[in-house]
């Protein structure tokens, strides 16, 4: 196998709901931060790929007029996946394996803002049982969340906590949409959204891009610094029946950190997407991830959620404290579909010379 | 250069597609059964009894198609209990969302319980299906689930 | 108590509707307004110099932002086009009818449009148009704006000058 590295990351400086640029406006300055951070210029880089979704943008085929701000002339080999960004980051993984490239742009963007993500996201549900009842996602993680306090000897105190310790994470990233310094008791009284979820323990509205620039073996060991290897990748998905289901754990992201070699050494940074405060509770099991980790330090999807971005954000966030020299080793995971159902893990790490 | 509105430009912009699917024998005799007020389920590779009917195992993938008739009344998994309904919701007021597992099958079905009040739910109550006036054979022939015990 | 219906059930409807807000964004806004206005503004691509019209703020060949605008002729001419016979509900326009790709005065891409005033038998490439606009109190941020191109009645425009923007 090819040894593949993050190079550089970007993501959008305010992931609020923008209403005066359109997805190729977010994008354009992400991904050119990218590209100028990884110093590979862009008409040599190998490889592009992207995610993002036609039902959040309300277009088919709206992901190619993204590609007016990649510069597709002369033409590229490009790919896209109708999934969040990290999937296009293991597609691109798996492109490099093939040695006629060293390096590839991975982007990511949506704007959750300009339709309605509770309906649009019901339709991923099975389309003869459940669909037709158009359960929003906030509904079907409560019967997630509720499922998980009853029978794990977790409170909604766990869950105010994970909120409290990410808000407060996230007042250090400067891209967070959501900060605060609440406390649990405060996070408690608020009134239930869906019970026995509250609206802190969902996701905000969020709008925005990310891009991340890979590179190969002697590439990325002359272009970085500190480049963050990726030691380990894969992904895997548990059944779309939710009643076949134990939804107290997920067997996929189980499965993928187990590939993907995450308990092959300590973990100090874990980047997860748990859009939902009780998901980091199944997650944390799942990968086999102690209190010796720093979870979710950017904040996490709970304070900045671009569907189709967040997830490359997480290996992006992951990667930069690689890079940055405060983490040795550290897992990103995604996730896709409802309950924690489709789920990817990425483990990274620094290496000497 | 021209000057540069501060004010936004957008539009309402309306998707819509009238879908009608083709569901298949194993799906189709699910829904037909439940045209004629009865719930089926279907033998999964070890035995279990699956519902809503699905064509393919959900652990091993081997194709399906033993039909096993079971109760239409059964037990809450888990629930949540939705305070404000959106307009595409199965209940104008209130409600549940329920996993239910019905008598006789070994997996649980999501749908709606009209339990008047959060406080009359419980994981583990019993709950019966309340079918609709006319049904045609599709998912919302079962109108909703109600609480066995009454209030 | 329905009536027993023998035949199973082979289909289901499941119509789904999705509501959006779109917004034009940054380029898009600053073009339909100035649409408003009976003009037309390209943005030019600070590298390669293209005008695109109507601009989506990045150049599709260089992948960056372009920011320079520049005010178009509102008129130009035919690179392509098709005769359509098809009717569809709603259509504003008889068929047939000609839609074809007009190349405005310098710009580099050419924009869609309806034209008329003519038989359509008789539109051909290179063939000078003009657009023709609403009166001033119906004109708003669309290209609706204008109603169609005509014919200008000045020799066709040689192969060559359009051949590379077609």
């Amino acid at each position: 196998m090819r040894d593949v590295a993050v190079v550089s990351f970007a993501q959008s400086t305010s992931f609020a709901p923008d209403p005066l640029r359109n997805e190729v406006e977010l994008l354009l300055p992400v991904m050119n931060e990218a590209v100028e951070r990884s110093g590979i210029p862009k008409k040599e880089i190998g490889f592009t790929v992207s995610g993002s979704c036609d039902y959040l943008a309300g277009a088919p085929f709206s992901f190619v007029s993204a590609l007016d701000a990649v510069g597709a002339w002369p033409p590229i080999i490009e790919s896209h996946v109708e999934m969040d960004g990290a999937w296009a980051l293991y597609e691109a993984w798996v492109r490099l394996q093939v040695s006629d490239i060293d390096s590839a742009l991975v982007y990511a963007f949506g704007k959750s803002s300009i339709g309605d993500t509770n309906e649009i996201l019901t339709l991923q549900h099975d389309p003869y049982y459940v669909a037709p009842l158009w359960p929003d996602p906030v509904s079907i993680a409560a019967l997630q969340a509720r499922a998980l306090l009853e029978s794990d000897g977790y409170s909604e105190s766990d869950l105010a906590n994970i909120v409290a310790r990410s808000h407060k994470s996230a007042m250090s990233n400067s891209s967070a949409q959501r900060t605060s310094e609440t406390s649990v008791e405060q996070l408690l009284s608020a009134p239930y959204t869906v019970s026995p979820l509250r609206e802190h323990d969902c996701p905000p509205v969020s709008d925005g891009a990310a891009a991340v620039v890979l590179a190969t073996g002697d590439l990325a060991r002359r272009i970085s610094e500190r480049p963050a290897w990726i030691a380990g990748i894969d992904h895997r998905i548990d059944s779309h029946s939710l009643g076949a289901r134990d939804l107290t754990s997920s067997p996929s992201a189980a499965l993928a950190a187990r590939n993907a070699g995450a308990n092959q050494g300590p973990v100090d940074v874990a980047e997860l997407h748990a859009q939902f405060s009780h998901e980091e509770l199944i997650l944390r099991r799942a990968i086999g991830l102690d209190n010796g980790t720093a979870f979710n330090p950017s904040g996490g999807p709970l304070c900045a959620n671009p569907i189709m971005a967040t997830g490359l954000i997480r290996i992006g966030e992951a990667a930069s404290r690689i890079m940055d020299g405060s983490a040795s080793r550290a897992v990103a995971h995604a996730s896709s579909g409802p309950c924690l159902q489709q789920n990817l893990v990425c483990v990274l790490e620094a290496r000497d010379g | 250069m021209p000057e540069a509105s501060p004010e936004v430009l957008s539009a309402t912009h309306v998707l819509e597609y009238p879908y009608t699917r083709s569901v298949g024998p194993i799906i189709g005799r699910f829904l037909t059964a439940l045209r004629e007020r009865r719930i089926e389920g279907v033998r999964g590779s070890d035995g279990r009894v699956i519902v809503p009917a699905v064509e393919y195992d959900p652990v091993t993938s081997e194709p399906t198609g033993d039909f096993v008739e079971v109760g239409q009344s059964g037990v809450v998994t888990t629930w949540a209990w939705v305070y404000q309904p959106r307009p595409k919701h199965p209940l104008d007021q209130p409600f549940a969302w329920a996993l239910v597992r019905l008598d006789g099958a070994d997996t649980a079905m999501l749908h709606a319980v009209d339990a008047g009040n959060p406080s009359r739910m419980r994981t583990g109550m019993r709950v019966r299906v309340r079918w609709r006036a006319e049904t045609v054979g599709e998912i919302q022939d079962i109108e909703c689930f109600e609480p066995e015990d009454p209030a | 108590m329905t009536e027993p219906r023998t035949e199973p059930v082979r289909k289901i409807r499941t119509p789904i509707r999705l509501d959006y807000t779109m917004t034009a964004g940054e380029a898009q806004s600053r073009f339909l307004r100035q649409i408003a206005n009976r003009k037309i503004f390209g943005q030019r691509c600070p590298e390669c110099e293209k005008v695109y019209v109507p601009p989506r703020g990045s150049c599709p060949t260089c992948g960056i932002a372009t920011r320079d605008e520049v005010e178009l002729a509102d008129q130009g001419t035919v690179t392509t086009f098709c005769i359509v016979n098809i009717p569809f509900a709603g259509a504003a326009v008889e068929v047939p009818y000609v839609c074809a790709s007009v190349l405005l005065d310098g710009a580099d891409i050419t924009l869609f449009h309806l034209v008329q005033e003519v038989p359509v038998d008789e539109v051909r490439m290179g063939m000078r148009v003009e657009a023709v606009w609403v009166p001033p109190e119906e004109r708003g941020p669309t290209l609706e704006s204008i109603k169609h191109f005509r014919p200008t009645g000045e020799p066709d425009a040689p192969y060559d000058a359009y051949k590379d923007r077609m």
